[in-house]
């Protein structure tokens, strides 16, 4: 633990708990001895305003033993507890430890629930309602806040419904994508395409091939500069899912559409991340959401509704 | 405003004071037995409730049981009725009619709740009636308690503790039964094998249990109870309360059950201190009204067989009002005088909040929804040029069947649902489902849009309409 440049402030706050403790302890040993003055009317003898008289009202003895109690478990407390300063507790307890445990706990208690689905296929599961309507839920849980809850993205989140697949559509892809991620990594090409004229050229080209709207002129004079693109892409624009080059030739654009957005990526680049998943989930819950996400765009019956 | 201390030791009168201790030593107080009209109803309220208490786990209902609070999985089953956290209103609902009704019943009639059906007095009377059977009546239990340790009195002693525990664990199991079905807690409790929080409960309530009503007793209700503290602000000179009739009893003395008290100038009281003996919280209700007073009555039954003995009428200690005892009302003026503006604006506030919770659950539709918009995506424009906002509405069925419920949307032209819009919950569960809305290019200006989803039942009657909005990009 980090106690800035030493440790005084540990014991300056283990002091001051320390001491606290003993002075509530001396309070109470002198007002148990103490004694006051009692009027034989059962007042204090005080006189306020003139008549105002303060009756005497004791508190029982028993309530005592409350205050003796609390010390008593303060220092239990500070014994087992981290508490005193940067004492960590004789039961060396810390809030990350009791989640970790609790996590453990949990995936245990799920344990008897995956286990039918241990020994599934892919397409077994994506079949069962009982194994989608799990992967239904993981889903929420852990991609929608990306990938939006029907799964279709935005721009630069994946649509995960359709066939297109930046990086291969089998589910032992999917399942390497969910545990360990994937980025998407565009370099800056303006250098070696050439200069602004060139790049327009080629975003014109890239268009054609989509049969979006181009300059047929732009469009042939930039298929020639395509060659630099083509060692990702493809001599036909068509991708590489090895290195998650997108197809260009079909009509989707994660990134925007139009020229604009073209000569951008080719000016600027692009590194698109999706954080690994692995770490938060198990392997019997990676399975099931493989099923699910592969599922969307392979229905292989009717999903659970 | 300092205190003046001449001043001080001028008017407390006598002057000459004792030093004493910051804190007062615990008397044991030895209540007598007692019986008579009020003894019966406090009986009668001993018997109802613990009836109720002990009893209502173990109805069944259908399936399941009749009333199980399940924090688990969140849900609530009373009797027909299955709520969910989100119909805690109903709880707000119940404490304020609990505290009209204790604000109604207390400028009435005092504190008939702690003399009658408080939990610390009913499971006190049950404690004592155990402390009686075994140990004796008042005299005897203080002569056990001077004795000398003897085999008899230890094996009283350890038999009444173990009554006592034995009825604090059945107390607490029964409490427990309420949160976790008392038939599997059986199986649990009779193998030890319950969880750390069921343990922890049934041996948490049984020790509260043990411990207010065996040992703490009047000490809880003078030390820890705040109604105790708060009841004079219900109180009126109309209020009726445990009243010592003084005009009448003073002055008080004992004397022969032939002579004349009118001769020997004595009033009714006999001063045979039987009110003070009876007394659960040890005071003496000749000095008047006093804050430990919890209305139990004892003391009215207890003067009444006295007061029958020695051939004087009774009510010499009644149920009466200050203004009744000053001005020497009669009963029937008493009465009349329960009908005051506090009585009545209570009244007519807990009727009111009554009424609106029995409408509100009549009315009640056994489905909820919540619409929850997608916060990654605001909008997005599909093929054909369409705006597409993603929603998720979570269905919770709060029947105990499987309902199928049918979605539509309103509150802008052309808005329809590009997705499923029948979905099926199964029994009291609730389930998540994805809703896309799609709206035709130019259907709207850019901004949002107040939308309402219309949620139907499609197996049972009931209508539900949930607000929320559709944001067109610029």
């Amino acid at each position: 633990m980090s106690d800035f440049t030493s440790n005084f402030w540990s014991f300056y706050v283990g002091g001051i708990t320390f001491v606290s403790i003993l002075a509530c302890a001396l309070l109470l040993w002198f007002s148990g001895k103490a004694k006051a003055m009692t009027a034989t009317d059962n007042t204090t003898g005080h006189v306020w305003d003139g008549d105002l008289r303060e009756m005497n009202n004791p508190l029982p003895r028993w309530w005592v033993w409350l205050f003796v109690i609390t010390i008593v478990f303060a220092l239990g407390y500070l014994a087992m507890y981290p508490g005193a300063g940067s004492f960590k507790g004789e039961l060396g307890w810390s809030s990350i430890g009791q989640y970790d445990k609790e996590v453990a706990t949990g995936n245990k208690e799920l344990e008897p629930l995956y286990a039918k689905f241990d020994g599934m296929t892919t397409e077994q599961l994506a079949a069962d309602p009982k194994a989608m309507a799990i992967g239904e839920r993981l889903f929420m849980n852990n991609c929608a806040q990306c990938h939006g809850s029907d799964a279709r993205g935005s721009k630069g989140f994946p649509n995960l419904t359709d066939k297109d697949w930046l990086g291969g559509s089998t589910p032992d892809i999917i399942k390497n994508t969910i545990l360990k991620g994937r980025t998407g990594n565009m370099p800056p090409m303006a250098a070696a395409v050439g200069g602004a004229e060139d790049v327009s050229a080629v975003a014109n080209y890239v268009l054609s091939l989509s049969n979006g709207p181009h300059d047929p002129v732009k469009a042939s004079l930039g298929k020639t500069k395509f060659v630099v693109c083509a060692a990702c892409h493809g001599p036909d624009g068509k991708g590489n899912p090895t290195v998650g080059a997108p197809n260009l030739t079909d009509d989707i654009w994660l990134h925007g559409w139009g020229e604009a957005a073209i000569v951008a990526m080719i000016n600027n680049g692009k590194v698109n991340p999706m954080p690994p998943q692995g770490d938060k989930l198990t392997t019997s819950q990676v399975n099931v959401l493989t099923a699910y996400v592969w599922g969307l765009s392979n229905k292989p019956g009717a999903p659970a509704k | 405003m300092a205190p003046d201390s001449a001043d001080a030791s001028a008017s407390a009168g006598d002057g000459d004071g004792e030093l004493v201790s910051l804190y007062q030593a615990q008397k044991k107080i030895y209540p007598r037995s007692v019986s008579g009209l009020f003894s019966k109803w406090r009986w009668g309220f001993v018997f109802l409730t613990q009836i109720i208490f002990y009893g209502l786990p173990w109805l069944e209902w259908g399936q399941r049981q009749a009333v199980l609070f399940d924090l688990g999985v969140r849900r609530f089953y009373i009797f027909g009725l299955v709520l969910y956290p989100q119909d805690f209103i109903y709880l707000t609902g119940i404490l304020v009619i609990s505290a009209l009704s204790l604000f109604l019943f207390t400028a009435v009639a005092g504190r008939q709740w702690c003399g009658y059906a408080c939990p610390q007095t009913v499971y006190t009377e049950i404690f004592l009636w155990i402390e009686r059977k075994i140990e004796g009546d008042r005299s005897a239990r203080m002569r056990l308690d001077a004795a000398p340790m003897s085999l008899e009195k230890f094996l009283r002693k350890a038999s009444k503790q173990a009554a006592w525990i034995a009825l604090a664990l059945w107390t607490g199991f029964t409490f427990v039964g309420y949160f976790t079905p008392i038939r599997e807690l059986t199986g649990l409790f009779a193998n030890w094998v319950m969880g750390p929080w069921e343990t922890f409960w049934i041996f948490f309530y049984a020790f509260a249990t043990y411990g207010n009503a065996g040992f703490m007793r009047e000490q809880v209700c003078k030390y820890m109870c705040p109604y105790a503290r708060f009841q004079s602000a219900m109180f009126d000179k109309d209020t009726l309360i445990v009243s010592y009739d003084a005009s009448r009893g003073e002055p008080r003395g004992p004397r022969s059950k032939k002579a004349d008290p009118t001769v020997l100038g004595l009033g009714a009281c006999v001063d045979c201190t039987l009110c003070v003996q009876v007394c659960p919280t040890g005071i003496d209700i000749r000095k008047g009204l006093q804050y430990e007073c919890i209305s139990c009555a004892a003391c009215i039954d207890v003067c009444d067989t006295v007061m029958d003995k020695v051939g004087y009428p009774r009510g010499l200690i009644r149920y009466s009002t200050q203004h009744a005892m000053t001005e020497k009302w009669s009963r029937s003026e008493v009465i009349r005088h329960m009908i005051r503006p506090r009585v009545l604006v209570y009244l007519a506030i807990l009727t009111t909040v009554v009424a609106a919770m029995m409408v509100s659950l009549s009315m009640r539709i056994p489905f909820k929804v919540d619409v929850v918009r997608d916060r990654g995506t605001l909008a997005r424009i599909v093929s054909g040029g369409k705006i597409e906002n993603v929603y998720r509405l979570q269905l919770m069925n709060a029947s105990e069947s499987p309902q199928r419920y049918r979605i539509s949307a309103t509150g802008l032209p052309g808005l329809v649902i590009a997705s499923d819009n029948e979905f099926a919950v199964e029994a009291t569960q609730a389930r998540w489902v994805v809703v896309n809305l799609q709206l035709p290019y130019d259907g709207a200006a850019a901004g949002s849009h107040t939308i309402h989803f219309d949620i139907e039942s499609l197996d049972s009657p009931g209508k539900l309409s949930e607000k929320s909005i559709f944001i067109v990009p610029r």
